[in-house]
């Protein structure tokens, strides 16, 4: 009997690629990540909870979470207009404004900010018209907002548009041959079907929010305990070289991706299950 | 080159694609492995091509262990069911492709190459072709390309999955007759998979039928088709009738008749499904001296070669019978009208429920 | 498709219009009226002006040390990419869908942590700082460090799309090079990578994209020296910082043109990876439980 090899692979280099694989994600994404806990462990659970809620840090959460919110709900709306307009109707320039919804994820996030602070400044094209009706845009929470909008803009249009194009017109008709009007049929039949893509366009926006910084540090002003966000709170930590400070407050924040991130894919999981049932 | 496999074994989870087969096809052969979908046939033939690992059991290749060696080590042509031609690649490419990654002491040519796939391509009738990717190729012409790239490295042994079988009825019946003809020309050992009994039957010196992971029957397409070994075989070689009723003394009681028994047939059983294919039935306007039951016509098919038509016994079983157009004719059959029926002078076949297993007979 | 829609199934053209016009005018307030913004900016004290700021020469090389580490980041990435997918896509083993949403770990990490993280580990108190200390090794505040960082944040990138465009091309393709008799790397090099090569191309396409415009993540291990550690986004926030609008808004306006450019590669290179994904000829294989 010669030695077996009982679950030889028939296509070669399982162990090269697998090898390599493994290698490579804990050396530069794995390892380093976990120093985050490791460096966290060295505080101690007492020390580690007063360094993460100061003040100024639950200030900062607070704004970020705010704006990240009001940035991703925005982008919900807007984005499923913007699905429903792209994929429902043929008019002049779709085919380019298709092309441009991916902008934001093209454009290093400091180029947005810094266009975003001229638009929106009180001496830019916008801004300056909202200083005459009393608003401040720039250096204010809403300049936050807006920075989160623009870098979120793609999110809610790229998941919600493949499903309104696999949408087959039989169902409209089916449910407009039943007698309910348009309106009815968006409500009833429609928006039921898009849900799950849009709350997963959604989570994805305020995820994305969660963690900007590039956009929001030239708009923001950021002013301490006011329109500072919590990426930046973790750079002046860092600056100060304190950086207890800055890993315990990335943990809170780590912690708070993770959670959308599950969300997410329980979301997705969701609607592929449903996807399958139809 | 022979090939043998013994004690093959191979499960996915829950479900047994190989129970425990073994099989030997000898040099030269041309043997199809037949049976339904998911019998383990397309298992069993990328075991033999070393596409897949048995869980256990050996392959021997003219009687050499051939189990752990590397699938390109092994020298068998495989011809895949939805053909895996390369792409991105010209039909000449994809035939030379076995020819140019050889190393370089071994490798031909660029001129005896280059002969050799053309001679190839003239072989399966795509001379002209050479210049085109695969995707400007009908389903029929695919497939003789993948059947020249795998025949271009010169196999010892030529494993076909479901050759046929994404094709369109008419470029089947084709394909086949012709790939009887190549494999007269070439006698290369080739093995092939289909779930269609009528391929297996044209085209195969010996039959493999495959049932659940196990093999049911081996032998050539007569001996399968006129000596079935189980009910299994039997109706998956041909349409059939079932009749159900109860077996004592060599006669089966069907209802208030008995007809007589083959010889080998089991000798008592209370409960009996007895198989009869409906051409081996025939029709008759009044009683002939032979055994028979009677039966009322209930729907007549003229369309086909042959007369369909449907009865019901008189102990109340629907059943079908097949009858040339002449005798059709002669019968002067109608819808409503009573026959009688009798078996011809070949088998049927016989399976008791409680205990005594399976048998067959020939003749009344 | 919409074209035929019958009347039942859209909208009167006023509530068309209406609906188009408000998506309009969101996309005018958030992307085009900021973009337009860039270039007037740029361009408002005249085009020698414009000009001028790019012979800056912190500016040359920002722009040169933003293109080596591109070049560096990138190309592992695409290495890793495909190594990743070949496990993945053709073999079975346990742990395989963890493995997946391990690679994904980096886009669901803030920029900035993603430059932390690199701190505590090579910073002067962070875990190997002291080793590198006493051999005079920099790798924070510089260019190692840069690189690191921004290989983090393109991570999956290339991985990602090759392992879906390689799960749907199935492995028959080298089964039946394997079974001609080709080795290996021959069965990749002739076989897979020709079928992959647009996927490749856009996957690393995004990788490119933002490795150039990555700010956060190495502005926490740059360092900002000029001249030596500055990329162009940094480059850029320093300009701003000076009030030197014009020569930020001139250098944020070439990769503006860059990133349309990217845009426009994309959508070309993303139609081709898609035909490379229909042309599959093959529905899966019979008995596959």
């Amino acid at each position: 009997m010669t030695t077996r090899r009982r679950n030889a692979r028939v296509l070669p280099g399982f162990g090269l690629s697998l090898g390599f694989t493994l290698t490579y994600l804990g050396l530069i994404v794995l390892f380093p990540l976990s120093l985050l806990f490791w460096k966290s462990a060295t505080l101690g659970w007492g020390e580690f909870w007063a360094v993460a809620t100061t003040p100024r840090a639950l200030a900062a959460y607070r704004i970020t979470l705010g704006a990240s919110f009001i940035a991703a709900s925005i982008n919900m709306g807007f984005g499923l207009l913007l699905a429903w307009v792209l994929t429902r109707y043929r008019w002049k320039g779709r085919q380019f404004v298709d092309a441009l919804v991916d902008l934001p994820f093209a454009l290093p996030t400091a180029v947005s900010g810094i266009a975003l602070t001229a638009v929106y400044s009180k001496h830019g094209v916008i801004g300056s018209k909202l200083e005459a009706l009393g608003i401040q845009a720039a250096f204010s929470p809403i300049g936050i907002v807006l920075a989160l909008t623009f870098i979120g803009l793609p999110f809610v249009v790229r998941t919600v548009q493949p499903v309104l194009e696999d949408l087959e017109p039989e169902v409209e008709e089916a449910a407009a041959s039943l007698g309910a009007s348009r309106w009815q049929v968006f409500h009833r039949v429609l928006l039921p079907m898009i849900l799950p893509a849009t709350l997963t366009g959604f989570a994805l926006a305020f995820a994305r929010a969660l963690g900007e910084y590039g956009s929001v540090v030239f708009i923001s002003g950021n002013m301490p305990m006011k329109t500072e966000i919590a990426s930046l709170l973790i750079m002046t930590k860092l600056e100060q070289y304190d950086y207890p400070g800055a890993t315990a407050i990335a943990v809170m924040m780590l912690g708070a991706s993770f959670v959308l991130l599950l969300i997410i894919n329980l979301l997705q999981w969701h609607a592929q299950r449903h996807r399958v049932s139809r | 080159m022979s090939i043998e496999v013994r004690n093959l074994k191979k499960r996915f989870g829950d479900y047994v694609a190989l129970g425990d087969v073994n099989l030997r096809v000898e040099t030269g052969e041309l043997v199809a492995l037949l049976g339904p979908s998911g019998a383990g046939k397309t298992t069993l033939l990328r075991v033999i091509g070393g596409l897949d690992h048995a869980d256990s059991g050996e392959v021997f290749f003219h009687g050499q262990e051939t189990t752990d060696r590397a699938l390109r080590e092994r020298e068998v042509g495989f011809v895949f069911q939805h053909y895996a031609l390369f792409r991105h690649m010209t039909v000449f490419e994809n035939v030379a492709f076995g020819l140019r990654v050889r190393p370089k002491t071994t490798r031909p040519t660029e001129a005896s190459i280059k002969d050799r796939v053309m001679r190839l391509l003239d072989l399966v009738h795509l001379g002209g072709l050479s210049t085109r990717f695969p995707s400007q190729l009908s389903g029929g012409q695919r497939q003789r390309v993948a059947l020249a790239r795998a025949l271009a490295v010169e196999p010892k042994v030529l494993l076909l999955d479901e050759p046929f079988g994404s094709l369109d009825a008419k470029v089947r019946q084709e394909l086949r007759r012709w790939l009887r003809r190549l494999h007269d020309e070439l006698h290369t050992t080739s093995v092939f998979v289909t779930h269609d009994q009528e391929e297996a039957m044209e085209v195969a010196d010996r039959v493999v039928i495959m049932n659940k992971g196990e093999i049911e029957q081996i032998g050539t397409p007569e001996e399968v088709y006129f000596g079935p070994k189980s009910a299994f075989v039997y109706n998956f070689l041909g349409n059939v009738n079932l009749f159900q009723g109860r077996v004592e003394g060599g006669r089966a009681y069907l209802g208030s008749v008995s007809l007589p028994l083959p010889d080998a047939s089991p000798a008592k059983g209370d409960s009996a499904t007895i198989y009869v294919r409906p051409h081996l039935l025939d029709l008759a306007d009044q009683p002939n001296g032979l055994d028979h039951f009677r039966a009322k016509v209930e729907h007549i098919h003229p369309t086909g070669s042959t007369v369909k038509v449907e009865l019901t016994a008189e102990w109340g079983e629907p059943f079908q019978v097949e009858i040339s157009h002449e005798r059709y004719r002669a019968l002067a059959l109608r819808r409503g009208m009573e026959t009688f029926v009798t078996l011809r002078n070949e088998s049927l076949f016989v399976e008791t429920t409680p205990g005594d297993g399976m048998m067959f007979g020939e003749g009344i | 498709m919409s074209g035929a829609r019958s009347r039942e199934t859209t909208e009167p053209a006023w509530v068309r219009r209406l609906l188009i016009g408000g998506a309009l005018a969101y996309l005018a307030l958030f992307l085009f009226v900021p973009i337009g913004a860039v270039f007037a900016e740029a361009l408002k004290k005249g085009i020698p002006a414009y000009l001028a700021a790019f012979r800056d020469p912190y500016t040359l090389k920002a722009f040169l040390l933003t293109i080596l580490v591109t070049v560096l980041a990138v190309p592992l990435n695409v290495l890793f990419g495909i190594a990743a997918a070949w496990a993945i896509t053709k073999f079975r083993f346990r742990g395989k869908n963890l493995l997946i949403t391990l690679i994904d770990l980096p886009f669901s990490v803030s920029p900035v942590i993603s430059g932390l993280i690199f701190v505590l580990l090579f910073g002067n108190q962070g875990l190997l700082g002291p080793w590198l200390q006493e051999r005079e090794i920099r790798i924070i505040f510089a260019l190692p460090g840069i690189v690191l960082a921004t290989i983090f944040v393109t991570f999956p990138f290339v991985a990602r799309e090759l392992i879906a465009l390689m799960q749907t091309q199935g492995s028959e393709e080298e089964e039946a090079a394997l079974s001609l008799g080709a080795n290996g790397w021959q069965t990749f090099w002739r076989v897979t990578l020709p079928n992959i090569r647009w996927g490749l191309l856009y996957g690393a396409i995004l990788a490119t994209s933002r490795a150039i415009g990555e700010f956060g993540a190495v502005s926490v291990v740059s360092g900002h020296i000029r001249g030596k550690t500055n990329t162009v986004p940094l480059h850029i926030e320093i300009l701003y910082n000076e009030y030197n609008f014009v020569g930020a808004f001139a250098i944020a306006s070439l990769l503006v043109l860059t990133a349309l450019l990217t845009l426009g590669v994309k959508t070309v290179v993303q139609r081709r990876a898609r035909a490379e994904q229909d042309r599959l000829g093959s529905a899966a294989p019979e008995q596959t439980p």
